[in-house]
């Protein structure tokens, strides 16, 4: 126990006190920060950009009325065309939009005019197109005596609020799918890259020692499967820093560069508005946010981190451990033993797409069964945490997660003893299912 | 308190079908330097790896200092693998202290050590150097230093001196017969036979899994000797001498001759000496042991 002890703290602490450890710990928060800034001077840069447009509306379709938008300025002419386009470089316009008059009123068609030098860019077009189709439907309904407000009773927006049969049961809002799923996804992802991130580094450890010739000095001191043992969670301590570490400063980071660069919710709901044909008002969108946040707070937490972490331990210790064994498989070069890791990647990316899925069908069979297969539930499963699933299931996949990791991590220590010991043989699959089985 | 530091008993390996040690028997005295011989594949290394509790063996026993191997004995032996290697980021004094650490000492004994053995190769200021910055030989003293920091009852050395250069070689040489001095056994494994003839008192050769031969270095060579001797005289030679015994070589200034055993060789010198042959030398030839390794491994087949 002592001996594993020693194990564990050199991985930790050589790893930790490396410098390209620091630069990486810290350089990631510093990409987010440089992220949030390029997207805020990208904003700023694109709200300089000003546009004017001369209109010459000969249906009257606009009645002389339109508002100007941010970077977009316009301007009613009664300049004939011809002359406009012939003298348009002295003109001190970028475009002109013609609105021929209103033939049919019955036709679901009409085309207007854009004149420019330029091809207008794709932001601007449709919002003129927005625009010249709001005003066009008023001029249609004053035209064809129409009342508005019955109009407009026909749009009707239809909410589906999932209620619980059991009176006694939470009581899910209509926005709780929506906020499981964020988690849910956030959760999944950061398992997946965990899983590589951490696990490789286990793999490359392993090799390193290997190659380094330290392996035999170093097991002729204390057991392969000690010293297995503590790298991996060694290694492990080392990824709970560095998550919990970025867990801190990426929101730190985040927050202080919203505040230099004004890169608020507000210009985000903007672009949401006039890129997205979006509908509702910024009065709708805050009621969503703050329904949403008091979703986030109605979430089980106690129910939800605690498994995150065990998902997470149980996770890397089933998939680190079966790197590790493929690391002591390989020779000193990397590229021979490439084809081993095939077999251990494959299920992780199959578990993120399944993840996927899941997060979108949380209660179908596919996302119940993975999430209980133990290759695939440290990643599906987190996914699901947040939308709730049966008692049932979460106890079954953490028997099963638990009982596999524990098992895995024997079975590899089995690969590992003869692996590291093993040099200048290319190394089959099946040759490292009989190591299995050798005796000490 | 038994006279041998280790015996083996009948000691069986096998690797997939594949036979590595097949009943392989001896004893090494206390405080003695014992040569492991064999050639390349014979079996040394598994042997090694069983003493030094890395495998287990299929059967037989192996005790240490007349306990069973066990568990805790790790900590009473010293191995200097053939392939070795250490970490190249970490830095001397830590690697050391790791080591030693595993070894079981506690941190003010691992500390004391250290600074000794750094002290005795004046090599003190390199504690925060880190391993990747030194030279091939220096990494050798260190490794060296991490094989005997715990103050081993029994060293494994195997191959120590290749790779090593002539200055490097003759310390540890020294530092090898300075440990046996302070009573440390110490097995020598290698397949060069000068070195073992240098070093070692007690041998056991191993070929193709089985011991073949095993003894005082001393008494091997009487029983493989062939009762040459090599004579080097002055004046002419008796006419009769190839009936007393025969004549396997003759050069200008010398001759060597074979006898049927031991005590004709007093007979020879007297027989020369009355026939009036100035004896400037009369030497026995004793064979080498890479000759009785040769003969052996060749002979074993």
């Amino acid at each position: 126990m002592d001996k594993l002890w020693l194990i564990i703290r050199r991985e930790y602490l050589t790893r930790v006190k490396r410098r390209s450890f620091i630069i990486a710990t810290l350089l990631t928060p510093m990409a987010f920060a440089v992220f949030f800034a390029v997207v805020g001077l990208i904003f700023q840069y694109e709200s300089d950009d000003s546009q004017r447009i001369a209109i010459i509306d000969e249906g009257n379709v606009l009645k002389r009325s339109i508002k100007d938008e941010h970077n977009l300025y316009f301007k009613f002419v009664d300049v004939e065309l011809g002359l406009l386009r012939e003298n348009f470089s002295e003109f001190d316009y970028d475009g002109i939009l013609v609105l021929p008059k209103v033939k049919d009123l019955l036709s679901k068609h009409y085309t207007a005019y854009y004149y420019s030098d330029k091809q207008p860019t794709l932001d601007i077009e449709s919002l003129i197109r927005d625009r010249v189709r709001e005003s066009l439907k008023e001029y249609k309904i004053e035209a064809l005596q129409l009342d508005p407000q019955q109009l407009e009773a026909l749009d009707t927006r239809v909410e589906l609020d999932p209620e619980p049969i059991d009176e006694a049961g939470q009581n899910a809002s209509k926005l709780t799918g929506a906020v499981a799923a964020g988690i849910g996804g956030l959760m999944g992802v950061i398992m997946y890259i965990v899983v590589f991130i951490y696990g490789m580094m286990v793999m490359r450890s392993v090799m390193e020692e290997k190659s380094n010739r330290i392996v035999e000095v170093m097991i002729s001191s204390v057991r392969p499967f000690q010293l297995m043992l503590g790298k991996i969670i060694g290694v492990g301590a080392v990824g709970l820093t560095q998550v919990a570490i970025w867990a801190i400063l990426i929101p730190i980071v985040v927050f202080i560069s919203t505040l230099v660069f004004g890169f608020d919710t507000h210009s985000q709901m903007e672009v949401a508005q006039t890129s997205a044909a979006a509908d509702f008002n910024p009065e709708d969108m805050e009621a969503m946010i703050a329904l949403a946040l008091e979703e986030f707070h109605g979430l089980n937490w106690w129910m939800i981190l605690p498994l995150f972490i065990f998902y997470f331990l149980g996770g890397y210790f089933l998939y680190s451990s079966l790197f590790a064994a493929v690391g002591s498989a390989m020779g000193d070069d990397l590229g021979e033993g490439q084809s081993l890791t095939i077999p251990i990647t494959i299920p992780v990316v199959i578990a993120f797409y399944i993840m996927m899925v899941a997060i979108e069908a949380p209660n179908s069979s596919l996302a119940i069964w993975s999430s209980i297969f133990p290759l695939f539930s440290p990643i599906v499963m987190p996914a699901r945490l947040a939308f709730s699933p049966p008692l049932w299931e979460i106890l079954a996949s953490v028997v099963v997660l638990a009982a596999s990791s524990v098992f895995f991590v024997w079975l590899s220590g089995r690969i590992y003893r003869v692996g590291i010991l093993m040099y200048g043989k290319k190394v089959t699959l099946k040759e490292l299912s009989k190591w299995m089985f050798y005796r000490d | 308190m038994t006279n041998n530091i280790l015996s083996l008993d009948n000691i069986v390996k096998t690797y997939d079908k594949n036979v590595a040690v097949d009943g392989v028997s001896f004893d090494v005295p206390r405080g003695s330097i014992f040569g492991l011989l064999g050639p390349n594949g014979a079996g040394k290394t598994s042997l090694i790896r069983i003493i030094t509790t890395i495998t287990r063996s299929d059967s037989g026993t192996v005790f240490l200092d007349g306990e069973r191997l066990g568990g805790s004995h790790p900590e009473q032996i010293g191995y200097m693998p053939e392939e070795r290697g250490l970490y190249r980021k970490m830095k001397v004094g830590e690697h050391l202290t790791y080591l030693a650490r595993l070894k079981g000492l506690n941190a003010i004994a691992a500390r004391e050590q250290i600074n000794y053995w750094l002290e005795k190769f004046e090599i003190r200021d390199w504690w925060n150097k880190k391993v990747e910055e030194l030279s091939k030989g220096m990494q050798q003293k260190i490794q060296f230093i991490a094989t005997v920091v715990h103050q081993p009852k029994l060293l494994i050395l195997d191959e120590p001196f290749s790779g090593l250069d002539p200055v490097n070689t003759n310390l540890i040489k020294q530092e090898i017969h300075h440990l046996q001095g302070e009573g440390v056994s110490i097995i020598f494994s290698t397949h060069r036979m000068e070195q073992v003839e240098e070093i070692c008192e007690h041998i056991v050769l191993i070929n193709q899994g089985r011991n073949v031969l095993e003894g005082k270095v001393s008494d091997i060579k009487n029983k493989f000797k062939k009762n040459l001797y090599r004579i080097q005289f002055s004046g002419e030679l008796p006419a009769g001498l190839e009936t007393r015994a025969q004549i396997v070589e003759q050069t200008p200034n010398g001759i060597t001759m074979q006898v049927g055993d031991e005590a004709e060789s007093n007979k020879l010198l007297q027989y020369l000496l009355q026939h009036g042959v100035v004896v400037r030398s009369f030497n026995e030839i004793l064979p080498t042991l890479n000759e009785i390794f040769i003969r052996q491994v060749k002979g074993g087949d």
